[in-house]
């Protein structure tokens, strides 16, 4: 027995060692292993202190995959000496990669994003370079684009990121087909749009598909009806961190709004049910289930690709959101996407850091890329870059979208993305619920009063 | 025990020290991988509790203040109580079908066989198939119900909170009835003949034969099996993940899913790992106390008791 006891110590104290031993050496490499580009697209991905190559990782997939490799090949073919290598990664899984390889300090150089209120968290931490006097010194690269832009790329006064390639304002889509079978006229007014719900379901015809189990596809008709009521200053009271700020009346009576909407089977039977990202709405409007659908610009090339033939018999319609009678919001703002965003990792060496910046200047947007952007039914965020659309088959809305976005008084960011991580998912959360009618508008604004800020 | 005693006789070279000192060393793998994959990362999750870490920029300490976040979010209860009706409701649904399915599986019928072939498929599916595949079936527009006209499936299996709940259960039911019905068709097959030939010669039915032997025979694979079976259903993600997102609202919003959402998508990791902290004394909590079923009354249902 005695040997025993002994023997059970010498046991414990090697149990014991041994994690101890092993957790002091998981300290030394901090975070996930260096995995990060390898799995992607094969290319070197991102480490921060590496060689002379700049990394940059996209989004991969149609439509935006081609036009950003092809941009990437011509910068490096023009460029022997400062290359780029690119890793492309699917949308999901890149919001949760790039996170984790700026948390570990393994971004890649250039950190292609959103802006707004992921670009913010990523200044937070410290991990994206200050391009504001870069943009001072090139104005010329500044200049040439959508001044719109710059706003989700400006956090607390200074540029944090390149606004790249296209814009991409929510659009009211919806099946004239189907309109003229019930004979009816899209609206013009919000007024217009409750009695058009009580005749499409009248007609056994849903008024408007909805994703709604995707969350921000609700929170699209949130945005307009809040800019329509009570102007563009209600959200931006919320961004800007103004205390009880949800509890504006206009929020209120917006929050209300939307509720009677449901209530009213504005809705396809089931949206909550529905995912964006089976592209189960688009099916919805293109097959004439429903006739309207509320959706990015984007919604355009996927009715163009999957939707048979009703874009190039005409039968989708477009127009921007409705005023609402007695709103304060003027009806040519819109909300979206008003560009995409390339920041520069700190992390980078100065040699990649100069790779990026030559990119920047050189490569990003350049004639042939725009070209590719409209060729994918997308608008450059180039002022100017109508003289592009002429000859091209989807002219016309390319010409609606560019009018959007050139005319809005104040094209707003999409609210998740200019929320913070964390005030954007309580946000979504809560605009689950209240489509789920199972909170009210009131309890919606204190629930979100409490992230302001956050 | 008996396996160092044969070497102890066996080889008069080993002195008694030497057993003691060889045998600890036989338990370093097993153990070095259960360090590195078990206790290192709960020990990690338990630090992270007290901080507050947005993934990305510094991890900073603070206390309990994501434990107070988390404890006063009326989210916890409701996911707990999520939780505790998946695991509550999935449980009653598996164990009385596995039984049947198993017992009458133990039958060496050759189209029994067969049947145990067929019945084992789903669990052979990932769960992310499953939960894609079960979407599109349900689905109100485009689903089984719109395709054949059927209104009775034409229902919003999805956007209803209880209806989602039941969809849930039955997946994960029809996932894995099949697996813990092969634990309870083993079981049965062990149960002695003599049992069943000696309560045929007193004259008893097969019902009575099936609730006074086979029943009490399979008390140690009902404990295994629902030990898997709840604190497999904790953690259950996956599927609820795909499927529903924790909608409609936040019906399905499990434990699981909610650490998720909080760690992931809301970068509030210290919050995550409270969760975290929580699941796991949840289920060791669980686990021991279905130990503790089992261990009362060890003479219950001993083979040898034959």
């Amino acid at each position: 027995m005695e040997s025993r006891t002994s023997s059970r110590r010498t046991f414990l104290t090697l149990s014991m060692g041994l994690p101890l031993g092993a957790a002091l050496a998981a300290c030394g490499t901090s975070g996930p292993a260096p995995s990060g580009g390898g799995t992607g697209g094969g290319a070197a991905g991102g480490n921060g202190g590496g060689g002379g190559k700049a990394t940059y990782w996209f989004l991969q997939g149609p439509p935006g995959e081609a036009p950003r490799t092809a941009s990437v090949q011509r910068f490096n073919k023009a460029n022997a000496s400062g290359q780029i290598a690119i890793t492309t990664i699917q949308n999901d899984a890149y919001k949760t990669k790039i996170k984790t390889a700026i948390g570990a300090n393994q971004a890649p150089t250039i950190i292609w994003g959103w802006g707004g209120g992921g670009l913010r968290s990523y200044v937070q931490a410290g991990q994206v370079e200050d391009l504001t006097s870069w943009f001072g010194e090139n104005a010329a690269v500044k200049d040439r684009l959508f001044p719109g832009a710059f706003g989700a790329a400006t956090i607390d006064g200074k540029i944090y990121a390149m606004p790249c390639e296209t814009v991409q304002p929510i659009v009211l889509f919806y099946n004239k087909k189907v309109f003229e079978k019930v004979g009816a006229q899209p609206p013009q007014s919000y007024g217009d749009i409750l009695d058009l719900v009580k005749k499409f379901n009248a007609a056994g015809i849903a008024p408007f598909s909805l994703a709604g189990q995707s969350r921000w596809t609700n929170m699209m008709w949130l945005e307009f009806l809040f800019d329509r009521i009570g102007g563009p200053e209600v959200f931006q009271a919320v961004f800007d961190g103004e205390k009880d700020a949800w509890n504006n009346p206009a929020s209120i009576e917006a929050l209300t709004k939307m509720q009677e909407l449901i209530k009213a089977n504005a809705f396809i039977k089931g949206f909550s049910s529905v995912t964006a990202d089976s592209n189960a709405d688009q099916a919805l409007l293109y097959t004439g289930k429903a006739a309207m659908m509320l959706h990015g610009s984007w919604s355009y090339g996927i009715q163009q690709a999957q939707g048979g033939d009703i874009v190039p018999s005409g039968g989708l319609g477009w127009m921007n959101f409705p005023g609402v009678d007695g709103g304060k919001g003027d009806p040519t703002n819109t909300v979206g996407n008003p560009g995409q965003y390339l920041s520069i990792s700190s992390k980078a060496t100065p040699e990649q850091k100069e790779i990026a910046k030559k990119f920047f200047a050189t490569g990003v947007l350049d004639d042939q890329e725009q070209k590719d952007w409209v060729g994918t039914g997308g608008v450059p965020i180039v002022k100017g870059s109508d003289k592009l659309f002429a000859g091209s088959k989807d002219a016309e809305f390319l010409n609606f979208i560019y009018g959007v976005a050139s005319n809005a008084k104040v094209f707003a960011q999409s609210w998740d993305q200019a929320l913070s991580p964390t005030a954007a998912e309580v946000l979504l959360d809560n605009i689950a619920k209240l489509f789920q009618l199972s909170i009210t508008p009131q309890q919606f604004a204190t629930n979100m009063n409490a992230v302001i800020g956050k | 025990m008996s396996a160092i005693n044969a070497r102890r006789t066996s080889s008069a070279v080993a002195p008694k020290a030497r057993g003691g000192v060889i045998l600890p060393w036989l338990a370093t793998p097993a153990l070095v991988v259960f360090a590195a994959f078990a206790l290192i990362p709960l020990v990690g999750v338990l630090l992270l509790s007290f901080t507050s870490w947005d993934t990305l920029g510094e991890i900073k300490l603070t206390g309990l203040e994501s434990w107070r976040a988390v404890l006063s979010d009326p989210g916890l209860p409701h996911a707990l109580w999520v939780t505790f009706l998946i695991t509550a409701l999935s449980w009653a649904v598996q164990t009385p079908a596995s039984i049947l399915i198993g017992v009458f599986l133990a039958g060496r019928q050759r189209y029994r066989e067969l049947l145990a072939v067929l019945y084992f498929i789903p669990l052979l599916l990932s769960s992310a198939a499953i939960a894609i595949t079960f979407k599109a079936l349900l689905d109100p527009n485009f689903g089984l119900g719109a395709g054949l006209h059927i209104d009775l499936l034409n229902q919003d299996w999805l956007g209803t909170p209880s209806l989602a709940m039941g969809v849930v259960i039955f997946i994960v039911s029809w996932q894995f009835i099949p697996f813990h019905a092969l634990l309870y068709q083993g079981g049965v097959r062990q149960i002695p003949r003599s049992l069943y030939e000696a309560a045929e010669l007193d004259g008893a039915g097969r019902v009575r034969m099936f609730f006074n032997i086979t029943l009490p025979q399979l008390k140690y694979t009902a404990i295994t099996s629902s030990t898997l079976m709840i604190v497999g259903s904790l953690t259950f993600f996956d599927l609820i993940f795909v499927l529903t997102e924790g909608g409609p609202g936040d019906a399905t919003r499990a434990l699981a899913l909610d650490m998720y959402k909080r760690g992931i998508q809301a970068n509030l990791m210290g919050q995550a790992c409270v969760i975290g902290v929580i699941l796991v004394l949840v289920g060791l909590a669980l686990a021991l106390l279905l130990r503790r079923l089992g261990g009362r009354n060890p003479n219950a249902s001993q083979l040898e008791g034959a």
